[in-house]
C-alpha cells in the first residue's frame, strides 16, 4: 500500500487525573521526552484533560500552532473517546486523526505496585499513539439516505401495533404476516389477562385502524423470501402464496421483526401427554373452556377436577429450555379464575414449582386462593407421576410444602401449563437478516437494558416475544418502543456512520473471494476496475470486525484505524528504548498508613473532606476544588467499594449526602 | 538495560469485550506485570499474523490474545477464525525458530479482571521458563 504523509504536528496532553495518574507515573519527565520527538509540536502536562478548560486550550492549541494530530494520555477510551473526537472536531481537526492512550486502567493503577516500571510502560504507551496517530487517515463519516418506509415482519398484536404507530408518524408500512389471518397468537383467542377481552377482540380493534391508515399495507400467507441493499435502503422481497412464484420487492428504511414465539408442544409420553388422552396443554384448554358454555366437559365426560401443571417444558436446568417463560403462571391462574367463574362445583389443583404472577397480577393468585384452589409445590427433580386411567387421570405429587409427603389426587383433566418457545423458522429469519440468536434461541437485541429493541445490524429492530418471552402488554410495549426508535431514525433525510470499516486495495488485490466467503454481513462483492476484477466494500453494511483483513492472501484489506501502518507503528512504539530518571520507590510505593497507598489522590481528597460531616457532591466539588463530574464519577466509585455511603437527601431535597462508610451521621 | 527483565507480552484485546475486562483490572487495582502492553481491536478475528510476527521482531517475549470466544458479537464463528490465526502463526513462528508456546489465547470477558491476571501471571512463568 502507498506510503501516506506521516503526521508532523502532533499535540501529546499527558494527564495527572488529579493524582490517578501522576501518583504513580512520572508525567513530567515524560512530557519532556515526548516533547523532543521529532513530528510531536506540544507536549504538556494537564491537571484534568476532560476539564473544560483544558478541552478550550487543546481547540486553541491545534488552532494557532497548526496541529494535524492529538494524543490524549489519559483514561480508557471507553470514557473520553466521544468527548476528544469532539475537541478535534470543535478545533477543525478531524476527529479521526486523535489517538487516546489509556494510561490509567491499563498502566497507573494496573501498576500501582510497581510505580517505576508503570513510568517505563507509560513511555511506551504514549509513544505507540503518536505513531499511531502519525500514520492515522482523515476519515469522514459515511452518509447514509433514510427511506420512510418500515418493513413489519408478523402481523401479531406487536406487529400491528407497531405498524398503526410507524404510519401514524407518517411512513409507510408493508405488514408481513405468514399465516392467512392476522392476530399471531391472539387470533380466535378467548379472554386473556388482566382485562378478560378476548384476543379476538384486541386483533379486531387493532384491524380496525389498520384498514383506517392507507399507509398500511397488509400481506397474509405471505413470507419474507429475500434482504438486500444496504441500510437504510433495504430492498424486501416477499413471497406471496396462493400465487405461486410471485414476489414483491419493497424498499424498506428499517425493518422490524415481530415474529412472535410458539407454544411448546409436550414429547410423547411427557406428564401423560398422548395423543387422545385427558392430558392436553394450556393452549387447548383455553380454546375449550371459551368454546364450552353451561358446563364444561371433555370426551363427552363432566369435567369435576382439574390438575394444572405448571413449568411443562420451561425452567429446564438440564434441558434446551432454561428460562421462565413469564407469562404462563398468570395464565393459567387466571383461566382457572374463568372456570370458576363460568362453570359451578368445580375443584382446581395447581401443581407449580414456583409461582410467578409478578406485578399487579399477584391479584388474581390471591383470588384464585380464595375461590378455594389448591396449590401444591413440586421440586424439578421430582415432577409428578401422570398415570391416565379410563375415564380419569392419576396424578401423584411429592408436595414440598408438606415435607414431601406423597399425595395422590384423581383428576378428569390434566393441563399442561406450557410456556413459549422459539418459532421453528427462526434461523431462516435470522439467516435471511443475519441478526444474532441467543442461547435461549430467541433473537438477540445489543443490550438489554440499554439498547433493548436494537439488534447488532443497523436499523433491524426486534418487537414483541421473538426476543424472549413476554406477556401482551410487554409485547407491544416493546414493539411500540421500536416503533418510536425507528422512526426517530427514518425521519432524518441522511444519516452518520462511524467510518470504521475494510478498505480495499484494488491494486494488491487479485479476487480469489476468500474475503467475501468469511463476510457473515454479505459487505463484500465483486468489482470491475481498469479491466480488473477486485473485491470491494459496501460500506454502509461493513460493520469493521476485520475478519475478511487476515483472510486475503495478498494482504489487500485494512480496517480504517486498523491499518498496517497503525498497529504495526504502535508494536514499534511499545519497543522504543527510554530511559528515565526514575529514583526507586517513587511517591505512591511507600505508601502511608492504614492500608491508604492503592488510593489514588482524589479519593484521600474527598475523604478528607467528608471526615467532618455529610456532604453533597457539589459541596465536595467546591471544598476539593474539582469538577463536580469527576468528584462524582469517583464518589460513585467509591461508593461501591464501600469507602462512601450515602445519608439520605439535603435540606433542600436536590442532593443526595454523603459520608464515609461507619461513620455517624 | 542488562538485567533480567520480566518477559514482555503483546495482548491483543477486542474494544466491545475483553478490553473492558482488562479495564477492570486496573480499576480494581489487581496487578499484573508492567511489561503487558495491549492493542485493542474490534475482534481477534482480524489480527493479522504479520502483526503478531512484528512484536517477535520487536523483542516481544510472548503474544496473548484476549479473544470474545462464543460472546463475539460479529460472527459465531470467531473462535474457528481466530484458532485459524493463531495456526498461521504458529506456523511461521516455527519457521523463523520462535518457540510456538510463544501465543496464546483465552476468553477474556467484560469483567473477567481476575482472569486476566492469573493469565498474565501464568504466560509470564511460561515465558521466563522458555528464555
Amino acid at each position: 500500500m502507498e506510503e501516506k504523509q506521516k503526521k508532523q504536528r502532533i499535540g501529546v496532553y499527558i494527564c495527572h487525573c488529579g493524582g490517578n495518574i501522576s501518583d504513580y507515573v512520572d508525567v513530567e519527565q515524560l512530557r519532556d521526552i515526548v516533547g523532543q520527538e521529532e513530528n510531536v509540536a506540544v507536549s504538556k502536562n494537564v491537571m484534568f484533560a476532560c476539564a473544560d478548560s483544558n478541552q478550550k486550550e487543546m481547540i486553541k492549541d491545534i488552532q494557532e500552532k497548526h496541529l494535524d494530530g492529538i494524543v490524549v494520555a489519559s483514561c480508557s477510551p471507553k470514557l473520553h473517546l466521544h468527548t476528544f473526537r469532539g475537541v478535534a472536531e470543535r478545533a477543525g481537526l478531524n476527529p479521526y486523526n486523535y489517538v487516546q492512550v489509556n494510561v490509567r486502567e491499563q498502566c497507573s493503577w494496573a501498576h500501582s505496585d510497581h510505580p517505576d516500571q508503570a513510568s517505563y510502560k507509560a513511555a511506551g504507551l504514549i509513544r505507540a499513539g503518536i505513531r499511531r496517530v502519525s500514520s492515522s487517515e482523515a476519515l469522514t463519516n459515511i452518509e447514509v439516505k433514510a427511506t420512510k418506509s418500515v418493513v413489519v415482519i408478523g402481523a401479531g398484536l406487536a406487529g400491528m401495533r407497531a405498524s398503526i404507530d410507524l404510519a401514524r408518524m407518517g411512513n409507510q408500512v408493508v405488514l408481513v404476516e405468514k399465516e392467512p389471518v392476522a392476530g399471531g397468537q391472539m387470533a380466535g383467542k378467548g379472554p386473556v389477562f388482566p382485562t378478560n377481552q378476548k384476543g379476538q377482540e384486541l386483533v379486531n380493534t387493532l384491524l380496525g385502524e389498520i384498514r383506517k391508515l392507507p399507509k398500511i399495507t397488509l400481506f397474509t400467507s405471505a413470507t419474507v423470501d429475500k434482504v438486500t441493499g444496504s441500510i437504510g435502503n433495504f430492498k424486501v422481497d416477499i413471497k406471496v402464496n396462493g400465487t405461486p412464484g410471485e414476489v414483491m420487492s419493497f424498499p424498506a428504511g428499517a425493518i422490524l421483526v415481530t415474529t412472535g414465539y410458539e407454544s411448546y408442544i409436550p414429547k410423547e409420553g411427557e406428564y401423560g401427554f398422548t395423543e387422545g388422552g385427558r392430558v392436553i396443554t394450556m393452549k387447548e384448554f383455553e380454546k375449550m373452556v371459551d368454546s364450552s358454555n353451561s358446563s364444561l366437559s371433555y370426551k363427552g365426560k363432566p369435567v369435576k377436577t382439574i390438575a394444572y401443571i405448571y413449568c411443562v417444558g420451561m425452567r429446564q436446568t438440564k434441558g434446551e429450555n432454561k428460562y421462565c417463560s413469564r407469562s404462563c403462571c398468570t395464565a393459567a391462574i387466571h383461566s382457572s379464575i374463568m372456570v370458576h367463574e363460568k362453570f359451578k362445583g368445580i375443584k382446581a389443583f395447581h401443581l407449580y414449582r414456583d409461582i410467578r404472577t409478578y406485578g399487579k397480577n399477584e391479584i388474581l393468585y390471591e383470588k384464585s386462593s380464595r375461590l378455594g384452589d389448591t396449590f401444591l409445590m413440586y421440586q424439578e427433580k421430582e415432577p409428578p407421576s401422570v398415570v391416565q386411567g379410563k375415564n380419569i387421570v392419576n396424578v401423584k405429587i411429592k408436595d414440598s410444602l408438606t415435607k414431601k409427603r406423597e399425595l395422590e389426587l384423581d383428576a378428569d383433566l390434566v393441563v399442561l401449563v406450557t410456556g413459549m418457545v422459539p418459532r421453528n423458522d427462526s434461523q431462516d429469519i435470522a439467516n435471511k437478516l443475519k441478526i444474532p440468536i441467543g442461547n435461549d434461541k430467541f433473537f438477540n437485541e445489543i443490550h438489554p437494558k440499554l439498547r433493548p429493541v436494537e439488534t447488532v445490524i443497523n436499523w433491524v429492530f426486534l418487537g414483541g416475544s421473538c426476543q424472549g418471552p413476554k406477556n401482551i402488554t410487554e409485547s407491544v410495549q416493546s414493539a411500540m418502543a421500536a416503533s418510536a426508535k425507528i422512526n426517530a431514525i427514518i425521519r432524518k433525510d441522511t444519516l452518520e456512520l462511524e467510518p470504521i470499516v475494510a478498505r480495499i486495495d484494488a491494486e494488491a488485490c487479485t479476487w480469489c473471494g476468500k474475503c467475501q466467503e468469511v463476510c457473515e454481513y454479505d459487505a463484500i462483492f465483486q468489482i470491475e476496475t481498469n479491466g480488473k476484477v477486485v473485491a470491494s466494500v459496501n460500506d454502509p453494511v461493513c460493520k469493521g470486525c476485520g475478519i475478511c483483513a487476515p483472510i486475503c492472501p495478498a494482504d489487500a484489506i485494512d480496517i480504517a484505524q486498523y491499518t498496517n501502518a497503525e498497529i504495526e507503528g504502535m508494536i514499534d512504539g511499545f519497543s522504543q528504548q527510554v530511559d528515565l530518571n526514575i529514583e526507586k520507590g517513587k511517591s505512591g510505593q511507600e505508601g502511608d498508613a492504614g492500608g491508604m497507598k492503592d488510593f489514588p489522590q482524589i479519593w484521600k481528597s474527598i475523604m478528607e473532606n467528608l471526615s467532618e460531616e455529610p456532604k453533597t457532591i457539589p459541596q465536595i466539588a467546591a471544598g476539593i476544588q474539582q469538577p463536580s463530574e469527576l468528584v462524582t464519577w469517583h464518589l460513585m466509585t467509591m461508593n461501591k467499594y464501600y469507602i462512601v455511603e450515602s445519608a439520605g437527601i439535603d435540606d433542600n431535597d436536590e442532593y443526595f449526602l454523603y459520608k464515609l462508610k461507619n461513620q455517624a451521621k | 538495560m542488562e538485567t533480567k527483565k520480566s518477559p514482555r507480552i503483546l495482548v491483543f484485546s477486542t474494544d466491545k469485550i475483553s478490553d473492558p475486562g482488562i479495564d477492570q483490572a486496573g480499576l480494581r487495582k489487581i496487578h499484573y506485570s508492567p511489561t503487558v502492553y495491549t492493542i485493542s481491536l474490534p475482534c481477534s478475528s482480524g489480527i493479522k499474523p504479520r502483526w503478531v510476527m512484528r512484536a517477535f521482531e520487536q523483542g516481544f517475549d510472548g503474544v496473548f490474545i484476549a479473544a470474545d470466544g462464543h460472546e463475539c458479537s460479529y460472527s459465531s464463528r470467531c473462535p474457528e477464525f481466530t484458532n485459524k490465526i493463531i495456526e498461521e502463526c504458529q506456523k511461521q513462528m516455527t519457521e523463523k525458530g520462535i518457540s510456538p508456546k510463544r501465543i496464546r489465547m483465552a476468553a477474556i470477558c467484560s469483567v473477567c479482571a481476575e482472569p486476566f491476571a492469573s493469565h498474565m501471571a501464568n504466560f509470564t512463568k511460561i515465558l521466563a521458563e522458555l528464555s
